[in-house]
């Protein structure tokens, strides 16, 4: 009797020793590492101070006659109402940023995809070009490449001396509004090397088996493109479609330097009126109700982007995104 | 090799080698007409220069106003220096607490963040401009300084924070065991390993900082505290119709530096782009 109680109590204590220690693991791996909010602090100061703040304050001063020398005051949604019925510039530059991004942005990601797909092969000296076609990125947002356009595309400039020499008569590539924009956009498609090295990371994920066993079904190569080496590659290209329509929407420099909106304010970009109301008419409560409009316009394409990607953008993993 | 592939192989060579050349022909373009004689850069195609006329580096150098170029490019570099050195120190610590730590919200914090990468700025700047002013910051180097310190970029905390990942938590841990604390683990396990993925935030910054224009048009108002960028623009707009070789030679010049560390980190970044690659 007494020693099965002793039986009994051991296993007892052998039992709650065991709880304890369960308990013990769980509550350590529960326990917060508050230390970690010290190292994310200044991002966490930086974001409500710098990126937070202002959004919502942008809100506010969207709904006011804002200028800088006068004080606020409330004038509920007449920005937005003059915007869409007073300023003939807001409807210029909505038609030409989207035109814009229309040329930008595919010229850029289809000539990036080509040289991707032509580059993903085993050849001596390969990275060498990936070099060369990658310089043009980094220099793009510079003033100096701006500058080098105005030069290139002038009446007597390069290009139509270039031109000249295949029997092209020259245009003015600058100067005229039919072909002022276009000239601003080649500008980032010459800049297609980031892009280009994005796909060339995707392209370098797609498992070799899969074109080895369509070269045994004896699928031609465009074949192979567009079954293969296309689907698995959309995620990368919803990515970069994504990115560089945001930054399309937002183009300023080039707009600004090469031909600062002209001739005919073909090229007057968003951006340009944007800065325009903003830093140089400083009517910021306008500014930042015409910033709110291209704030709505990128989110709905984004958005857009996003929910047709469930149509066609392939994922491996069968589809269920997290 | 079979013959075949071969001649697949040289046209493959041969058409890279062709658009290469259209590319970069431009930029080959622009360093000869900045030593041409300045009549002859529209008259003709052809590229070498009848005379090298090194003097339009001279005088552009000592550009139109009252600052000359070697004061462009000290701002420039009291600019950037500073914005790189914050950016890569801030956001190598919020990488850390976001990679390693266990705290409350990290979750949707971590959401907020990565979703401020697809914020156009458009829409903060107005704002920001507002509150810098307030400051007495307008025409000072702090709008640039503050972002960089508080790690208001989030490409760079996301780079780093994807590298961290890669890092076996054991090393920590057997560090932590041997008394460290989880400062000297970041100093001193974790930040030789990160080397090459700090080392391309900086290079990136590096050179976003560098072809700044936008910010440094809106808060910087005195030609004194101008970066290159803007003494560039302000030299085009002033003489840009005359003088082009020197235009042409201080663009040149302007780019140098970002031609130069992108050739001196290629290393860099195949090795961190390796790095990366063979985590995955």
């Amino acid at each position: 009797m007494k020693k099965s109680a002793s039986f009994f109590s051991a296993e007892a204590e052998k039992k709650d020793a065991f709880c304890k220690q369960v308990l013990e693991i769980m509550t350590k791996q529960r326990k917060w590492q508050y230390v970690g909010l010290l190292y994310i602090s200044p991002w966490l100061i930086g974001f409500m101070v710098l990126t937070l703040y202002p959004f919502l304050a942008s809100v506010y001063y969207s709904f006011t006659d804002y200028s800088m020398v006068r004080e606020a005051n409330f004038v509920g949604v007449k920005n937005y109402v003059d915007m869409f019925t007073k300023d003939p510039d807001f409807y210029q530059a909505l038609h030409v940023t989207f035109l814009y991004v229309l040329i930008a942005v595919p010229g850029k990601l289809i000539i990036a995809l080509f040289i991707a797909m032509i580059m993903n092969i085993r050849l001596r000296g390969i990275h060498f070009f990936r070099t060369v076609y990658y310089l043009p990125s980094i220099l793009g947002g510079s003033v100096a490449v701006a500058v080098l356009w105005r030069f290139l595309f002038m009446r007597d400039g390069l290009v139509n001396n270039v031109l000249s020499l295949f029997g092209i008569p020259p245009a003015d590539w600058l100067g005229s509004p039919d072909y002022a924009l276009f000239t601003i956009a080649l500008l980032p498609i010459w800049e297609f090397g980031s892009s280009m090295v994005i796909f060339l990371a995707g392209l370098k994920q797609i498992p070799g088996e899969l074109y080895e066993a369509a070269k045994v079904d004896g699928s031609s190569r465009v074949r192979t493109f567009f079954s293969i080496t296309l689907p698995l590659l959309t995620p990368v290209i919803l990515f970069n479609l994504v990115m560089q329509t945001i930054n399309a929407f937002q183009q300023f420099t080039a707009a600004f330097v090469v031909t600062n909106g002209g001739p005919a304010k073909a090229t007057y970009l968003y951006g340009l009126l944007l800065y325009n109301n903003a830093f140089k008419f400083f009517k910021m409560g306008y500014a930042s109700a015409l910033s709110w409009v291209l704030f709505g316009i990128i989110f709905i394409i984004t958005l857009i982007l996003f929910k047709s990607s469930n149509r066609w953008v392939y994922y491996a993993d069968g589809g269920e995104r997290r | 090799m079979n013959p075949r592939r071969r001649t697949r192989n040289i046209v493959t060579f041969l058409f890279l080698s062709a658009f290469g050349v259209l590319f970069i022909y431009p930029l080959i373009w622009m360093f000869f007409a900045s030593v041409k004689p300045n009549e002859e850069i529209f008259a003709t195609l052809r590229l070498w220069p009848s005379e090298f006329v090194w003097e339009s580096y001279v005088r552009g150098w000592l550009g139109v106003g009252r600052y000359n170029f070697g004061h462009f490019f000290t701002n420039t570099f009291i600019l950037v220096v500073p914005v790189v050195v914050l950016t890569a120190v801030s956001s190598l610590f919020v990488a850390y607490g976001f990679a390693r730590f266990r705290f409350p919200l990290k979750g949707p914090l971590f959401a907020l963040m990565i979703s401020t990468l697809m914020l156009p700025d458009a829409v903060v700047i107005i704002p920001r401009y507002i509150l810098f002013r307030e400051f007495g910051w307008l025409n000072t180097y702090q709008p640039f300084y503050m972002p960089a310190l508080l790690a208001v970029n989030a490409f760079f905390v996301f780079l780093l924070v994807q590298f961290f990942r890669g890092i076996p938590r054991d090393l920590d841990e057997a560090a932590v065991m041997d008394g460290c604390n989880s400062f000297s683990v970041l100093t001193r396990v974790l930040l030789p390993l990160t080397m090459p993925a700090v080392i391309s935030v900086c290079i990136f910054q590096f050179i976003w900082t560098w072809n700044e224009f936008f910010n440094a048009l809106i808060y910087i108002n005195s030609v004194s505290k101008y970066p290159v960028s803007l003494g560039l623009r302000m030299t085009m707009d002033n003489e840009g119709l005359v003088k082009w070789n020197e235009i042409m030679a201080m663009s040149v010049v302007s780019i140098l530096p970002l031609v130069a560390v992108f050739f001196l980190a290629q290393r860099h970044f195949v090795e961190g782009i390796a790095t990366t690659g063979l985590k995955s």
